[in-house]
């Protein structure tokens, strides 16, 4: 199968791959890009797991081909702090033990980076609205619940809101 | 002094690497020459082979060997626990192979395999495979797969029964029910659910040619069982010869505990291929097919009663569909881990249960989080309301009048544990029911329910409130239980604990416990930080590689609290007193006057003459002057064998609301009171009891996997099989008695379980009573819009 080129922005960095015209973009970041944080849960656009931002926006990377984000600014996870730099929301997630296994957290973090950027003081039935397109098998999203509710927090006034 | 960490909330050692994308998961893994295995599934719920073609797919691009079943060597998988364990009762069993051969007995098992370049090669060359199919007449219906008439599986398996197995005391339940003044009766479906890691299962396998020796990568719970299983069991290779390892583990809830065709074809795959390394895994539809299902009971329950609501008797009948083949411990889930804890909570004089397993035209039936506790839970615990209702009496005050009073252990129940070895008896080790239920009845407000209900039916909601008094049984397994003759698998289920303080004064300690994600790394380093006063930043715990950790069982049933915790605890004691010895020999003293305070030994009356463990453990690490006898190096490894289980207990309620119009059931307060004992880390006892309330609600209200009648899996992907989403769920109130168990040093049960244990019950009771002002005394789960809108259309006489 002829390949394709493709130039895009991931994490900061200009990267060029080529691709079948058939993958993707989950696959080329995790099989080209070598970004295994970003995780394959299911086969129906379903659990989210595989959840990045392309230019801004929260997108299931199952759902788009690698071709669709030429010329497109990509975060993964890995891109989005590493240990001593964290995120607020990455900070939050460890805090609030929201997560278990860590297989749908890098997905359920960037899910809740779009939520926040753009609703700066959720409500908890906002989050788990937002939240909705991202399995977690093991946490209930009880504990993810709260972590977005400090990321925003944080996010909002830079503390932790007292907790109620 | 280092701070004492155990029973704090301590953020889990584990989460940076997870929350960074650092995670290191099967898929993650590649390796030099890898190549890519696909699986070709049957297509058909019940057919003969006739033939295999598999020349075309042979020469498809990228294609590197195609195999079929009469390629492999092997063994069938091993069955380890038949029903009544080595008691001689007949089990029919018929054990999966790594590759059909002659017939497939449901949609998804495997018969022929594609090893390829790239994934997508090998998937594309599926395509290429030509089976001649002979199809078969399929049975998929628990119960109908007993009746006559009904399609036959296998030879051995007459009416496809694959065992009849029965506990308790059939004569005094039967006179219970002779002098009963009341008898309840019910039928009740505990459906089929998926697992549903949120990682699918896959593995990697690589032969190396110059040494002889397999190495395995899998997502597994059990690394050093398959280890043991695929060298005895299976391939027939020397144990010595296979590595097992589980990197990090997406989630598993039971159903990566097995022994499972794909391990076995991986290793065979790279052998034929010269040593390229084989990676193989799963698609999340094709894992509804080649990974275990869960549950699936159809139960006929009986409850003899005074008419004050006392029990006198239960007897309860059970048909358990274990799927096309049997998986590796599929027939012990609903017999020992089922039948032994009917009675619950309750002190009920007589019980009996008759067990009979089945085959069916389905994906097989395993351990699935709870394993037979959840099912056992929803029986007593429907029956319980049952009785409530036809008596006119609180649902809460049946429990009260039938609880075991807390004077009553350790307890012998009546369907119980009571096997013997030498006897010796595992019992129920605690329990003080009454309290947690106080408390979760205060928390959720029960005294202002019909309040509530009638507040409800203005807005057109019926309100429904409902109990689950469940108790669980952690801590698989005491061997004197396990290796009994007539329940276990005659062998010993211990755990395993390394430590070893390196001259640096750091530890690394190596468990046989395998996480799953329920934050080992962080629990026991807690443990161990607490036992030798060594701060937790100092402590790794590694696990996962039978190359280098001691041999265990792995992590399941709730074990590894109470068994693998007492295995870190002998460890560490061992560490302690072999510190002890080598400090006094550094002090001149005698060990019995040297005193341990955390990391300081020191001579009693003497307190400036001491050393801190650091320094016994570069001194003894590097030692050449040790005292006669005494050999080098901190370096300690214990086996534990927990003397009983341990039974957590709690009360969960659920208050549900369902719309009279649409039938659709909201989930708006759920309460739980739970008592795992003592808590090693709060923080993360509260998650999995979160986790675990989830996946029960997620049985009661929404998961079930559907099959047509011809075998097809209707609910057959995520966009069919409802997961529970976080929209879908409340927030939930947790709250705790500590009854500390007696059975380890710790005091502490094991909670991986017990949310999933109650919660099924307690939605189940809280959506029948909200249906019951309707005249609807029972409906079976899964409670979905239209099965509820139906039962309320019906029972109004419209046309449902």
């Amino acid at each position: 199968m002829a390949e394709l080129h493709v130039a895009l922005e991931v994490n900061g960095e200009h990267r060029e791959v080529d691709v079948e015209p058939r993958t993707l973009l989950v696959s080329m970041l995790r099989e080209d890009l070598e970004l295994t944080g970003t995780h394959v849960g299911c086969d129906t656009s379903q659990c989210g797991a595989c959840t990045v931002h392309v230019d801004g926006h929260a997108v299931k990377s199952c759902t788009m081909l690698a071709v669709q984000a030429d010329g497109s600014s990509v975060t993964t996870i890995e891109g989005m702090g590493q240990p001593g730099s964290l995120h607020p929301i990455q900070q939050a997630f460890w805090d609030k033990h929201g997560l278990q296994c860590g297989f749908c957290t890098p997905g359920m973090i960037m899910a809740a980076a779009d939520l926040v950027a753009h609703n700066a003081d959720p409500t908890d039935a906002e989050i788990r609205h937002a939240i909705a397109g991202n399995i977690c098998r093991c946490t209930g999203y009880h504990n993810i619940v709260a972590a977005v509710r400090e990321a925003a927090s944080v996010l909002r006034d830079g503390a932790p809101a007292a907790t109620a | 002094m280092t701070a004492d960490v155990l029973g704090k909330p301590v953020k889990r050692v584990e989460d940076p690497r997870f929350i960074t994308g650092n995670g290191r998961y099967l898929d993650d893994i590649k390796l030099p020459a890898m190549t890519h295995m696909a699986i070709l599934r049957s297509p058909y719920a019940h057919a003969n082979i006739r033939s295999i073609d598999t020349s075309a797919a042979k020469a498809a691009p990228g294609v590197v060997a195609v195999f079929t079943g009469a390629d492999i060597p092997y063994n069938p998988l091993p069955m380890a626990w038949p029903a009544g364990g080595a008691s001689g009762i007949q089990n029919n069993i018929n054990m999966p192979r790594v590759l059909a051969t002659d017939s497939v007995k449901w949609t998804g098992e495997g018969v022929a395999a594609v090893v390829a370049e790239t994934a997508a090669q090998a998937i594309d060359a599926l395509d290429l495979i030509n089976v001649d199919w002979e199809p078969l007449p399929a049975v998929v219906d628990t119960e109908k797969a007993l009746e006559d008439g009904a399609p036959q599986l296998h030879e051995n398996a007459p009416n496809n029964r694959v065992f009849d197995w029965q506990v308790g005391d059939k004569a005094g339940t039967d006179a219970a029910f002779a002098d009963a003044e009341v008898v309840v009766s019910q039928r009740l479906v505990n459906h089929r659910l998926i697992p549903n890691p949120m990682e699918v299962r896959g593995d990697i396998g690589w032969y190396n040619p110059g040494t002889g020796e397999y190495t395995i990568w899998m997502s597994s719970q059990t690394p050093h069982i398959q280890r043991l299983l695929l060298a005895a069991f299976v391939m027939g290779v020397p144990e010595q010869k296979i590595r097992c390892i589980s990197p990090d583990v997406g989630g598993a809830f039971g159903s990566k505990i097995f022994c499972y065709a794909d391990m076995a074809l991986v290793l065979f795959a790279s052998k034929a291929n010269g040593g390229r390394p084989v990676k193989w895994v799963e698609g999340r539809r094709e894992s509804y097919g080649s990974t275990t299902h869960g549950r699936d009971h159809v139960t006929y329950v009986d409850v003899a009663a005074t008419r004050d609501g006392e029990v006198k008797g239960l007897r309860v009948r059970t048909i358990a569909n274990l799927g096309g083949r049997l998986s590796t411990i599929g027939p012990g889930v609903p017999t020992t881990l089922y039948g032994r804890i009917l009675s619950g909570p309750y002190k009920i004089p007589a019980v009996h249960c008759l067990v009979t397993g089945v085959y069916t035209n389905t994906t097989f039936v395993d351990a699935y989080r709870g394993a037979g506790r959840p099912e056992a839970t929803y029986v007593v615990e429907r029956a319980m309301d049952l009785l409530a209702d036809e008596l006119g009496i609180d649902p809460v005050d049946v429990r009260r009048r039938n609880f075991l009073p807390p004077d009553s252990f350790p307890y012998d129940n009546p369907s119980g544990l009571l096997t013997a070895v030498n006897g010796s008896k595992i019992y129920v080790d605690s329990g003080n029911y009454e309290p947690a239920m106080d408390k979760a009845l205060a928390m959720v407000g029960y005294a202002d329910m019909a309040a509530n209900k009638a507040e409800a039916k203005t807005r057109g909601k019926l309100l429904g409130v409902g109990l689950s008094t469940y108790i669980e049984v952690c801590g698989v397994a005491p061997s004197k239980w396990i290796g009994a003759v007539g329940e276990g698998w005659g062998a010993a289920m211990w755990e395993s604990s390394n430590i070893k303080v390196h001259l640096t004064g750091k530890v690394v300690v190596t468990m046989g416990t395998q996480p799953q994600g329920q934050g080992h790394e962080t629990t026991y380093a807690q443990i161990i930080s607490h036992e030798l006063g060594i701060p937790m930043d100092d402590i790794v715990v590694q696990h996962s590689d039978t190359q280098g950790t001691p041999f265990g069982y792995g992590s399941y049933g709730s074990r590894t609290s109470n068994v693998g915790t007492g295995a870190a605890l002998k460890a560490a004691a061992k560490i302690r007193e072999k510190a002890r010895r080598y400090a006094a020999h550094m002090l001149e003293a005698s060990p019995d006057d040297i005193e341990v305070d955390g990391a300081e030994y020191r001579v009693k009356g003497s307190p400036d003459k001491k050393k801190t463990i650091q320094e016994i453990a570069f001194a003894l690490d590097l030692a050449f002057d040790t005292p006669e006898g005494m050999e080098p190096y901190l370096d300690e490894t214990a086996y534990h064998d927990t003397p009983n289980c341990t039974f957590p207990f709690g009360t969960h309620i659920a208050v549900v609301e369902v719309d009279e119009e649409t039938g659709n059931v909201e989930l708006v307060r759920y309460v739980a009171v739970d008592d795992v004992g003592k808590k090693i880390n709060p923080m993360i006892v509260d998650g999995q009891l979160h986790g675990g309330i989830a996946q029960g609600i997620g049985q009661a209200l929404w998961e079930e996997a559907v099959y047509s009648d011809d075998g097809q899996l209707l609910s057959g992907s995520l966009l069919d099989y409802a997961m529970p989403r976080a929209a879908w769920l409340p927030n939930f109130e947790l709250d705790e008695t500590v009854t500390p168990s007696p059975v380890n040093a710790l005091g502490v049960k094991g909670v991986g379980e017990a949310g999933c244990i109650a919660s099924t019950a307690a939605v189940a009771n809280a959506v029948n009573d909200a249906l019951s002002p309707l005249g609807i005394r029972h409906l079976d789960m899964p409670f979905t819009a239209q099965k509820v809108w139906g039962a309320i259309e019906g029972a109004k006489g419209g046309q449902a």
